[in-house]
């Protein structure tokens, strides 16, 4: 791959090949990454990545065909071009879109590259994982460990035949911590960050560990560790339950985002990810929580991890209520998947159809999903809990095919009894209904403990895809939820 | 793709310097895919893609390099050489990585399994006419895949399987479907229409007004689909040789000791009956086989490179993740046509869905039944079930109660296309459980 080529340029060049018959895009993704690591005070080989290639589309009639190449010369792209059409051929008169014509044009131009400042050498990075990684092994009993750095660095132009360019360049990071304390036949797992789930965020390597007090964090997590070898089970019982918002991004993430995708809701993921619980006509009517149950779906935020301006089918994006005062009002749908639905409650569309690389077309995803802040402080939703549990960090999820019965387990318990904080528990899981838990939903915290967290890897699609998606929460209490532990 | 594969790996060896030394993977495919939805089209499309991984060594250090080929040369080659020139700097760097071990005595090796692949139009057309109005949903897949591994000290492997997958689901109404699944490396329309009536021809058990159970425990039949699913949590570092050793396994107290499961329960990682090549990324060949359960008892796990040099055990082949990309799980004694005369009173599991552990360390798994899942009584099917979240040990499914696994086993390719499409397959058996408990 040459580096930073110019994607203007393979534009033109697919402008000039493609038929003026039809409608087309082509989106064209360069991607390169660093993944740095220590694991037990020994750096792993350092993996980077270049990537770079283009999805070319095209429309004829309600055929819509794909084609994605890696061959970015005269002849690759007239190649995809074709086969792309030769797929909308094929595709006409058997498709979704029921012989409504397949829109693809858009005319805005935008660029917007990214404020790039100078980020860490391949030598500091590695210095800072070693610090960590040091700071970790403070106890015979800690028997494995790891400190990571994964950076991105992404540009996206996706290009109409007949005019309309947009660039977007992002930079994402995602430092990790993760730690294993054994003592005998138990063994506990305490991480920091996360890839996973948790602080995956835009910025560079150096922004985001500062950002997210990344410095110190070893030993703060090998502490907790082994805080969780000496902790009790968790119990079992009802219980009220204060979810961090490292717990709440994946409880928002399972139980509102997946069920709002309207791929799902007009039955794409049946297959594979899965349906909804969620129906087109409980849109304007559903009471989906309580009424401090507020949900944005906010590509705005300049830090969130799935931030951009417009999605990869051209629209543009802004901040929209999904639920608001519990009410649910909108799904999360492009405007592909907007126009199948002949009927709806709600108008235009969430600009969320993303791929997640050249090699994939775009789908509904749920981009940066929020929940926004409440008027709880964290000391004031501790003290109203007489007998309850804090959860922290996800360690299990899973939930079926509609996402409505959901089992979630936490890495980090804490007793709370009699309106404070009391002994931290192991294994803590809890079990439940999405269509009932957010009506449970109590106290919502103050913008004070907002975090902004994600995950790089949200799976759904056929041919798969792992996405990035946002997720902002601050802890929120639940009244009345079915907790357990572990077996021993 | 081979040859283009070995010229570059060439090409890249002619850019050594010194002492260095150069290890190149290569994976790559052409690939259809085919999205349905009521068994209308709803995404079509093709993907050319292929990646080289470049690792390069140098006095104990080694840096990694992955890159996305053009498929032309002069780009290719531009590539490979800035790839190098970086990686190179980058050395001068990086520590001595003291858990380095390659392949350095050459094992070459070549398999082409060339099949006989429909194109896009007949297989669309096919699919769709299968469906015969019904509610259709679900993927094909086709083309070939490569993987290939070349060094600068003159070794060279090649791994070249054609197939098509097509996995569908038909609908009867909500979340009442009957799934199936087809891979195989010869298009047939007419079996592959058979097949489809036949998932239809399923629905029927799905007609009656499904029943509710509460949550408790009951005797069960997990069909191989099912099965294949628990078996593949133990990819979740439940037979890693690393996981094994930092006890975080979650058959530790399997591996201990502590713990055993059914004696019919043996699993192997075998790379003989698989998909996957024959050779890891590291340039080491694989057995034909590994032992991991054998008659219930830990018998062995899966090592990589470099877990074998930390921990001074012997590699085997595995890759970094140290997970079955064959896994085989011996059948018993049980006829599958007695099934569910066996269970007599029970539910008949088709898939399990969603799992993940919710004890790692008594190594209990929770997951959802999904698609077609029946309660029976005297050895008929009755009715539907809900869905329902099961969350049960290892130990107690595989292990004490385990009645008996069924004579037939399945191979079941995986589906995954995460980045590009997957080799991994397992062959696995169904099982008969005097108790699974479910939960909600």
């Amino acid at each position: 791959m040459n580096p930073s080529c110019d994607l203007h340029q393979i534009a033109q060049r697919f402008r000039r090949l493609a038929p003026s018959s039809t409608e087309g895009t082509i989106r064209i993704v360069e991607e390169s990454s660093t993944t740095t690591s220590v694991r037990r005070d020994v750096p792993e080989p350092v993996a980077r990545s270049a990537d770079l290639g283009a999805m070319i589309t095209i429309a004829q009639g309600d055929g819509v065909g794909y084609a994605a190449t890696s061959d970015l010369s005269e002849s690759g792209l007239k190649a995809a071009i074709d086969r792309a059409l030769q797929w909308a051929r094929t595709m006409h008169g058997r498709s979704v879109f029921q012989d409504a014509p397949i829109r693809l044009a858009f005319a805005e131009t935008f660029s917007s590259p990214a404020a790039l400042s100078a980020d860490w050498s391949l030598a500091e990075r590695i210095e800072r994982l070693r610090e960590e990684s040091a700071g970790c092994r403070l106890d015979p009993r800690i028997v494995d460990w790891q400190a990571s750095l994964w950076t991105v660095h992404s540009r996206c132009l996706l290009a109409a035949l007949d005019g309309g360019d947009l660039l977007q360049e992002h930079e994402y990071a995602v430092p990790a911590l993760h730690v294993v304390a054994n003592h005998r036949d138990l063994t506990q797992v305490r991480s920091w960050g996360g890839r996973n789930n948790g602080l995956c965020q835009q910025g560079n390597a150096r922004q985001v560990a500062e950002r997210s007090r990344f410095a110190g964090a070893g030993r703060r997590t090998a502490e907790q560790a082994l805080q969780l070898l000496a902790a009790p089970n968790c119990p079992s019982g009802t219980f009220d339950l204060l979810l961090m918002p490292d717990q709440m991004m994946l409880q928002i993430h399972e139980s509102i985002g997946h069920p709002l995708e309207l791929d799902r809701i007009l039955g794409d993921e049946r297959n594979y990810a899965g349906t909804s619980f969620v129906t087109p006509e409980m849109f304007g009517t559903y009471r989906y929580g309580s009424e401090l149950l507020n949900i944005t779906f906010d590509p705005t935020r300049a830090e969130e991890f799935a931030t951009f301006a417009y999605d990869d089918d051209g629209s543009r994006a802004q901040r929209q209520h999904l639920i608001r005062d519990g009410l649910l009002l909108q799904p999360l749908g492009g405007a592909l998947s907007r126009q199948r639905m002949t009927q709806a409650s709600w108008s235009g569309c969430v600009a969320t159809a993303r791929a997640c690389s050249w090699n994939r077309p775009p789908i509904d995803r749920m981009s940066n999903l929020n929940l926004e802040a409440g008027t709880s402080s964290f000391e004031r939703m501790v003290s109203s809990i007489d007998d309850g549990i804090l959860m922290q960090t996800n360690a299990s999820w899973s939930i079926d095919d509609s996402r409505n019965k959901f089992q979630f387990g936490c890495e980090w318990g804490q007793r709370i009894r009699s309106g404070r904080l009391a002994e931290v528990v192991r294994n803590p899981n809890y079990r439940g209904i999405s269509a009932t838990f957010w009506r449970s939903l109590a106290m919502v915290g103050d913008a004070a403990s907002v975090e902004v967290l994600g995950t790089p890897f949200c799976g759904k699609g056929e041919p798969n895809q792992a996405i990035r998606v946002g997720h902002a929460s601050p802890a929120c209490k639940f009244v009345g939820a079915t907790v357990f532990g572990a077996e021993h | 793709m081979k040859e283009r594969f070995f010229d570059l790996a060439e090409y890249a060896v002619g850019q050594l310097q010194g002492s260095e030394v150069l290890l190149a993977n290569f994976s790559g495919e052409n690939s259809d895919f085919v999205r349905f939805n009521r068994a209308r089209v709803r995404q079509a499309g093709s993907v050319t893609q292929a990646n080289l991984c470049l690792t390069l060594i140098d006095q104990g250090r080694r840096q990694r390099s992955m890159l996305s080929l053009a498929f032309n040369d002069g780009a290719d080659q531009a590539a490979v050489r800035s790839a190098i020139q970086s990686m190179r700097s980058d050395l001068s760097s990086l520590p001595v990585d003291p858990l380095l071990l390659f392949a350095t005595h050459a094992s070459n090796s070549s398999l082409e399994r060339r099949g006989s692949l429909p194109d896009a139009e007949e297989a669309v057309e096919t699919v769709i006419q299968g469906a015969g109005g019904a509610d259709l949903v679900g993927i094909f897949a086709s083309g070939p895949v490569y993987r290939g591994f070349a060094n600068s000290l003159g070794q060279r492997n090649w791994h070249r399987v054609d197939s098509f997958q097509l996995d569908w689901s038909v609908f009867l109404a909500g979340d009442k479907a009957v799934k199936s699944s087809y891979a195989c490396e010869t298009w047939d329309a007419l079996d592959v229409l058979r097949r489809i009536e036949a998932s239809r021809d399923h629905l029927q058990h799905l007609a009656a007004a499904p029943r509710s159970i509460d949550p408790g425990q009951y005797r069960a039949f997990l069909a191989p689909a099912a099965m294949g699913e628990l078996i593949g949590m133990l990819n979740w570092g439940g037979v890693s040789a690393r996981s094994q050793l930092t006890r975080q396994s979650a058959l530790q107290r399997l591996v201990d000791g502590d713990s055993a499961l059914a004696e019919q329960i043996t699993l192997r990682e075998n790379t003989a009956q698989g998909l996957a090549p024959s050779f890891d990324e590291s340039g080491f060949a694989r057995p034909a086989q590994v032992s991991l359960i054998a008659g219930g008892v830990h018998s062995g796990a899966l090592v990589s490179a470099r877990t074998a040099k930390e921990y001074d055990v012997q590699a085997n082949g595995a890759n970094e993740e140290e997970s079955m990309q064959s896994g085989d799980l011996d059948g018993g004694r049980l006829p599958m046509s007695d099934a569910l005369a066996a269970l007599d009173r029970g539910i008949l599991v088709a898939n399990l869905w969603y799992l993940n552990y919710s004890d790692r360390s008594s190594c209990r798994i929770t997951g959802m039944t999904r698609f077609a899942t029946f309660w029976v009584e005297r050895g008929r099917i009755q009715a539907p079930l809900s869905v329902m979240r099961f969350d049960d040990s290892i130990y107690r499914m595989l292990g004490s109660g385990l009645e008996a696994l069924s004579h037939e086993r399945e191979w079941i390719q995986s589906l995954s296309t995460y980045g590009q499409r997957s080799v991994e397959s397992n062959r696995v058996p169904g099982a008969l459980l005097s108790n699974l408990t479910l939960t909600l």
